[in-house]
């Protein structure tokens, strides 16, 4: 019986194979082989493809700040999946966050970015995702509770905080800068974990890239704060983070590295030009920076202390770190982030780096939170926050405590 | 009845340097390779961390990383006179266990051999004549010369990163390197370590003899690194926790630093670990192996067929897994007949403890291999005709540790414990210093491996029985070694010096190395040899067998650099000779 199932499944793939080569033609795999590099770019599979889990098959629970959301099945199952949608169809959820029947998208599907997507990309895409293997598990996808769990409170929404539209270039830019723009603020929607949210969830347009903390992490500015930002790091800095998961002296890890494993490492060096060139050009906000603590302050002292005795032995007395394996700590964005939370989930939890083709080494750095006590890790952290030229807030026991009781969600 | 499942093209026994370099070459050649191994999956971050990896209670004294008896031991006995007993805790050497095996507790100190150690019969008759060595004395060339290795060398050091100062490139003497060693192509891809204190008066010391002291080469980096995988490593900090520890800073040469990040990535690669395999399966000719059985950590057992299999585990054990599979003639020594379990070979280690009363050499700032050694005194350096013996060491002084529990030397006479020991280490511990020999050990028709008769392990199957003891070949070359040592450490000018020369019978309780070698090895001759030059077994030509199970005997220096060349050659031919045309790549 056993073998005979096995046959079978084996012709399946066969006429499977066979039906799909009589499909296509030179012009359409093209679209197709550009459907899955735009694809790559939206890193679609992050949230529509569950660890383990089926290609776009959905499933991965999502948590947003008013409940749970639960990725939708994209794959052309007609039923499960997206497989009978028109063309229109697909164009219209992603632009305006409205599927079939007039059923409302949420935000956590980022159509306030994807708007900006061209038609013609779009059909790239579902050309793309139409070749994908169809996947008949149904999702529930709306495990928010009431009154989020109304679909059509959407509209209201939408009034208040989306603005629809595709991208327009602007002429006073170049064209690296128009395509940067076209992918930051688009598919690649960078905004939608690094820009902060107002109460209703939307992103606050008056901030755009300004850093923002979701799941127990703190997405990092990408303006140009020089000391929080990226103002320190050149274009090529920006340019080998996302192809290499290093750059600047600092590594990805956390849900970062799982964007740059996927999606930012396998884009084209032309497009992750692009994108720095329009990073680079995001303006600082304005404000100034906190003075330094004093060398001589007794919770420096203890900090500096600790720092040799854990800290040092990899990202040495300096805080230089060593290129390419050990982060360095000077000037670090992460370090002197005014949210902490990155920072005390990577000391009290550990924490790995991205692995990527160029930069396979992927070290990892040790929890510290059995081994250090609240004020311990207080001290340690204000210390490297005002070193070597940094400074920013001091860490009270209070966060590290609190810290302890929420780790972050990916590691 | 065990499970078949999906054929392979290649299946390893074990991960550790050999496993971890041969399934890296051959997955980039395009074939799908699945590994075997015993133990657990090891990381750095996770397994090792700097958070306690500086632990040695747990690791030296309770032996966390190795293989625990109860897994897999073997019986021991001096002679052949005399009953073996299991070895139930681990003494003279320690057997890894699991990802990067012995690549994950060594010292990393990375030698070449000498060109003449490969030729070693040919050269030693020819220039002693056949009478001067002794009569039970089994050694043999290997089939391989220095020069054929020299690119394969190369490769495991430019794959390590390490930190040298050649002696010798292209035939030029480099001042400042070991005038002796084999010309090399190229130098070390990184500089060596800084020296501390003793081992610069040690090379002081040295060159007041006339010595040509040299940095020895070391695998715990002086810089940061990116080796040719892509795989970067950071430099040491000298915290002094390298043989017996991982290294939670990415520092000492591993497989987990070097090959397994690269190679994790590819998707022709898998490991299955904590998998024991319990046989070499053979077809109905005998000629040609089939692939492997294994037991998973739930006690059921598979079937992993395969084209070729590398038989990568540690030295002991690949013997173990050939006798146990009746692959190759079991030696028998009573008539010097028979292949496996052949000329067992081990190293012949020495010490001299100094003690001063007007230096603070610091021991904690250590690493496994920072230390400057002389060369004078190795191999066939020297003339051995009024010597009465042959082979030799490296003498070095080598500041691998100053810990706490076992890295406290007292002079003789001090008692083990009490406030008469408490002073005395008080008084010593950064005022004395151990330099040491690294001798070779040459094979005799005495000591060989094979199974025992009585024990077996928790699988039902016969444990194997090491039968070994030091000649007085070795002694006298420790002896004379020792003194050669206690003359330069004589010239740093301590208070007190004790001489530790080697002595006998072998003790296989207290610890010495871990270089344990040969019982399957490579050489010209089926008849005495198990292994071709390319480590391909004679008889199962799809078979190859890695490591120092392949030294005919042993050379004054730590093996692991010659083990890491050896599997690029294999490698090597592998792709590039037995791909194209599967058998016997030397006629026999």
């Amino acid at each position: 019986m056993k073998r005979v199932g096995v046959v079978l499944l084996f012709l399946g793939m066969l006429l499977g194979t066979f039906a799909a080569a009589a499909g296509t033609d030179d012009q359409s795999s093209s679209e197709i082989a550009r459907g899955r590099y735009l694809a790559t770019v939206g890193d679609c599979a992050a949230c529509h493809t569950k660890p383990g889990g089926k290609p776009f098959a959905g499933g991965l629970t999502i948590e947003t700040p008013f409940g749970n959301l639960v990725s939708a099945n994209i794959t052309p199952d007609p039923k499960a999946g997206i497989g009978d949608w028109s063309d229109d169809d697909f164009v219209r959820s992603m632009q305006q966050g409205i599927a079939p029947g007039g059923k409302h998208l949420y935000p956590a599907e980022p159509y306030p970015a994807f708007t900006h997507v061209t038609r013609e990309d779009l059909l790239a895409l579902r050309a793309y995702l139409a070749t994908i293997d169809p996947v008949s598990d149904a999702v529930e996808t709306n495990r928010l509770p009431f009154p989020f769990s109304i679909r059509s409170s959407m509209i209201a929404w939408n009034l208040l905080n989306f603005t629809p539209g595709e991208f327009r270039a602007d002429p006073a830019k170049s064209d690296e800068w128009n395509r940067g723009a076209y992918l930051v603020e688009g598919l690649g929607h960078c905004g939608t974990c690094h820009t902060p949210m107002n109460v209703m969830g939307a992103n606050k347009k008056s901030q755009p890239m300004a850093g923002a903390t979701l799941q127990g992490w703190y997405a990092p500015p990408l303006n140009n704060d020089q000391r929080t930002g990226l103002g320190a790091w050149s274009a090529d800095d920006v340019v080998a983070y996302l192809k290499t998961g290093w750059g600047g002296g600092q590594v990805a890890s956390g849900p970062m590295a799982l964007v740059v494993a996927d999606s930012t490492s396998k884009l084209t060096d032309a497009d992750l030009q692009a994108i720095a060139a329009y990073l680079k050009d995001i303006a600082a906000p304005a404000g100034t920076a906190p003075a330094p603590l004093a060398a001589s302050n007794s919770v420096m002292q203890a900090g500096r202390a600790l720092y040799v005795v854990n800290c040092a032995a990899c990202h040495m007395e300096s805080g230089a770190g060593v290129a390419g394996i050990f982060p360095t700590l000077v000037k670090s964005p992460a370090v002197q982030a005014a949210d902490t939370a990155t920072l005390l989930d990577v000391v009290l939890n550990g924490g790995h780096a991205v692995a990527t083709e160029s930069s396979p080494t992927a070290p990892g750095m040790p929890a510290f939170g059995w081994k250090l006590s609240d004020n311990q890790v207080a001290a340690l952290l204000t210390y490297i926050r005002n070193d070597w030229g940094n400074a920013a807030n001091a860490v009270a026991a209070n966060d590290v405590n609190a810290a302890r009781a929420h780790p972050a969600a990916a590691n | 009845m065990a499970r078949k499942l999906p054929a392979t093209d290649v299946v390893i026994i074990g991960l550790g340097w050999t496993g971890s370099i041969l399934a890296h070459e051959l997955t980039g050649a395009g074939l799908n390779v699945v590994a075997i191994e015993r133990g657990p999956w090891r990381d750095t971050a996770t397994d090792f961390p700097t958070t306690y990896a500086q632990d040695e209670l747990r690791y030296h004294i309770r032996h966390d990383l190795f293989l625990r008896p109860a897994q897999q031991t073997l019986t021991f006995r001096n002679n052949a006179n005399q009953t073996a007993l299991p070895i139930r805790t681990w003494g003279s050497f320690m057997p890894p266990n699991g990802v990067g095996g012995g690549g994950v507790h060594w010292n990393a100190e990375t030698w070449r051999f000498l060109p003449s150690d490969f030729q070693l019969k040919t050269h030693l008759t020819r220039r002693y004549g056949q009478k001067f060595l002794p009569q039970d004395m089994t050694i043999q060339d290997w089939g391989v010369t220095y020069d054929e290795l020299e690119p394969y060398y190369d490769k495991f050091e430019y794959l390590c990163g390490t930190s040298g100062k050649a002696g010798n490139i292209k035939g030029e003497k480099q001042p400042g390197g070991n005038p002796f060693e084999g010309a090399r192509a190229r130098d070390y891809p990184t500089p060596p370590q800084k020296q501390p204190y003793g081992p610069t008066l040690f090379a002081d010391a040295a060159k007041e003899l006339g010595y040509n002291p040299f940095p020895q080469p070391s695998g715990n980096l002086s810089q940061a690194y990116t080796n040719p995988f892509g795989v970067r490593l950071g430099p040491c900090t000298f915290c002094g926790f390298c043989e017996w520890f991982g290294c939670g800073n990415y520092s000492k040469a591993s497989p987990q630093t070097t090959i397994l990040p690269a190679l994790v990535r590819r998707p022709n690669f898998k490991a299955r670990t904590e998998c024991e395999v319990t046989r070499i399966n053979l077809d109905k000719s005998g000629k040609r192996t089939t692939g492997v059985t294994y037991v998973d950590s739930s006690g059921e057992e598979w079937e992993q067929p395969a084209e070729i299999v590398l038989l990568c585990a540690f030295q002991l054990f690949n013997v173990h897994l050939l006798l146990l599979s009746g692959i190759g003639k079991p030696y028998d020594p009573s008539r010097g007949e028979g292949v496996i379990g052949r000329n067992y070979s081990y190293q012949v280690t020495s010490s001299v403890n100094a003690f001063f009363d007007d230096k603070n050499f610091n021991p904690f700032v250590a690493s496994g291999a920072i230390g400057m050694c002389v060369d004078e005194f190795n191999g066939d350096n020297f003339d051995h005709a009024e010597l009465g013996f042959v082979g030799g060491g490296y003498l070095g002084a080598v500041q691998t540790n100053g810990r706490p529990i076992l890295g406290t030397i007292t002079p003789k006479g001090t008692p083990k414990w009490g406030a008469a020991w408490k002073e005395a280490v008080t008084k010593n511990y950064l005022s004395s210093y151990t330099a040491s020999t690294h001798g070779s050990c040459y094979s005799y028709r005495d000591a060989y491996l094979d199974l025992d008769p009585t024990y077996t392990d928790p699988l039902g199957r016969k444990l194997m029985r090491l039968t070994f003891d030091f000649h007085q070949n070795e002694l006298k070359m420790s002896e004379f070694l020792t003194d050669r040592l206690g003359d330069i450490v004589q010239k740093m000018g301590p208070r007190q010096l004790e001489k530790n020369p080697r002595k006998g019978p072998y003790d296989v309780s207290v610890y010495q190395t871990t270089h344990t070698c040969g019982g399957a090895i490579m050489g010209t001759d089926p008849k005495i040899s198990a292994l071709n030059r390319y480590l391909q077994h004679w008889d199962v030509p799809n078979l190859f067998v890695t490591g120092a199970t392949a030294f005919p005997q042993n050379a004054g220096y730590n093996p692991t650099g010659t083990v890491g060349a050896l599997a690029f050659w294999a490698a090597d031919a592998i792709i590039n000779q037995y791909l194209k045309a599967p058998g016997p790549l030397v006629k026999s």
